[in-house]
């Protein structure tokens, strides 16, 4: 069973409706006691970092979900439940975060468009996480801040927007994403697919 | 880089799909999961519901549909229509909406804008503004909006049917500063017309606000679709019966605008 958390932050329905898709069993839960009990775990989320952080500690699940990836489970963030694994970030101030993952998320400068809204490309390094994804291929993106890691040896995919920020990150059983691959049709299943595979092996 | 978007609009009455000549007759053109998946297929960038029955009664016939489409259909989809409060977006997006568009609620009270974008995040609150052009010597209402420009835009409520007296470039700059993520711009003139979009209005709006802009109404060709990325510097296009009936798939869309130099997701 993969535990999809449920902490507020979003629409959930779609992330495990499209797990299932992809052939996954899933539970969308706030209960600590089921992300220990999970196979895998996905974060996913919208809105606000500071919000996001409060209500994961005010469900006390903060640390199942630090024990879990110590454990070695899998784990996938998506968008916000990828800013959540870092250090901190600058929106409202400064917040901290998850800390799994050392780095900073930071907001866009306003020479472009925020939100960041739409479909765009991911220049990859190819790891199992994107197999049989095809370079620069496009996905769906919906944020104002992006993560700044300070080891570059975890990026896995970039994207161009103003500048290159980084769009996808890996280390160890953590992988994460900016953008949403439960809403980028086909390639973004196919992403869900890779991760519920790795999730068996 | 970033694609410019292309949005099919499904108009959803008592869980139908019609699409509005300038807001009145109706046609039925279909189930509107069906159809979601029909274009999600196609390549569609997004997708809109908007909710014309917007009655208190049949509200959850709509989260029915939205919840079944979110089963079905991995692109992003908006839901507009009878927003009125902060409850209403809850239980939209819980169903599986991804945003949802506000109109006449955001104008009567504004500060759903911001209360909505504090609860939910700036990314899911879209402001949809109807704007028809105010024509000088027919004009016996005053816009208050600086006098640089030449032209202006009266924001319309109630589908289309109230005049508010507010100007829509003012109004989409306001809608930006209380956290609205993206305007839903439609030209009252233009809609169910098929001669273009108004590219001054879109112009004028997308060049007012940093975030981005669709712009609805008026799509009868693919030439069409072109001026309103390019002239009116639109971030995506909006269009319902073009697409609806036919005339044109998403593909043919998006192949013409990459062979006009747009960059589009093929």
């Amino acid at each position: 069973m993969i535990a999809v958390i449920d902490y507020g932050m979003g629409n959930l329905r779609s992330v495990s409706k499209a797990l299932e898709s992809v052939g996954a069993e899933t539970k969308v839960t706030n209960s600590p006691e089921d992300i220990k009990s999970a196979e895998a775990i996905v974060l996913p989320g919208v809105g606000a970092f500071c919000r996001g952080m409060e209500n994961l500690e005010q469900l006390g699940l903060s640390p199942a979900i630090l024990e879990s990836i110590k454990n070695n489970k899998p784990f996938l963030g998506i968008c916000l439940g990828l800013q959540l694994l870092f250090t901190e970030s600058e929106e409202h101030g400064v917040s901290k975060g998850l800390g799994i993952l050392k780095g900073s998320v930071k907001k866009f400068a306003p020479n472009v468009k925020i939100p960041h809204m739409g479909w765009n490309q991911i220049k990859l390094n190819t790891t199992d996480l994107f197999d049989g994804i095809p370079d620069n291929s496009y996905f769906y993106f919906d944020h104002s801040y992006y993560v700044e890691p300070k080891d570059k040896n975890t990026v896995i995919a970039v994207t161009q927007y103003g500048k290159d920020f980084v769009s996808a990150v890996n280390k160890d059983n953590i992988w994460g994403v900016q953008f949403h691959p439960e809403k980028s049709s086909d390639l973004g299943l196919k992403i869900l697919k890779n991760f519920v595979e790795l999730t068996r092996s | 880089m970033l694609a410019k978007r292309i949005i099919p609009c499904l108009d959803v009455k008592d869980g139908r799909v019609v699409k509005g000549i300038n807001f009145i007759n109706l046609k039925d053109a279909g189930d509107p999961v069906e159809t979601a998946s029909t274009y999600s297929k196609e390549g569609a960038d997004e997708l809109v519901y908007l909710d014309i029955t917007a009655s208190v009664e049949k509200r959850s016939a709509m989260l029915e549909i939205v919840a079944k489409t979110a089963e079905k259909v991995f692109i992003p989809l908006t839901v507009g229509g009878g927003i009125r409060n902060l409850e209403d977006i809850r239980l939209l997006l819980k169903s599986g909406a991804d945003k949802v568009s506000i109109n006449t609620a955001a104008i009567e009270n504004p500060n759903l804008i911001k209360e909505s974008a504090e609860e939910f995040g700036s990314q899911c609150i879209v402001v949809a503004i109807d704007a028809k052009k105010m024509i000088s010597q027919l004009n016996t209402r005053k816009l208050t909006h600086p006098q640089t420009r030449t032209s202006s835009w009266e924001v319309y409520t109630y589908g289309g049917r109230k005049p508010t007296g507010v100007d829509a470039v003012e109004w989409a700059k306001q809608a930006e500063k209380l956290g609205a993520g993206e305007i839903l711009l439609t030209s009252m003139d233009k809609d169910g017309t098929k001669d273009g979009y108004d590219l001054q209005l879109t112009r004028a709006i997308s060049e007012a606000v940093n975030i981005p802009v669709i712009a609805s109404g008026g799509a009868g060709n693919l030439a069409h679709l072109e001026e309103a990325l390019t002239k009116g510097k639109a971030d995506a296009v909006l269009a319902a019966s073009i697409f609806h009936y036919g005339e044109f798939s998403i593909q043919d869309a998006k192949k013409y605008l990459r062979d006009k130099g747009i960059i589009v997701r093929i």
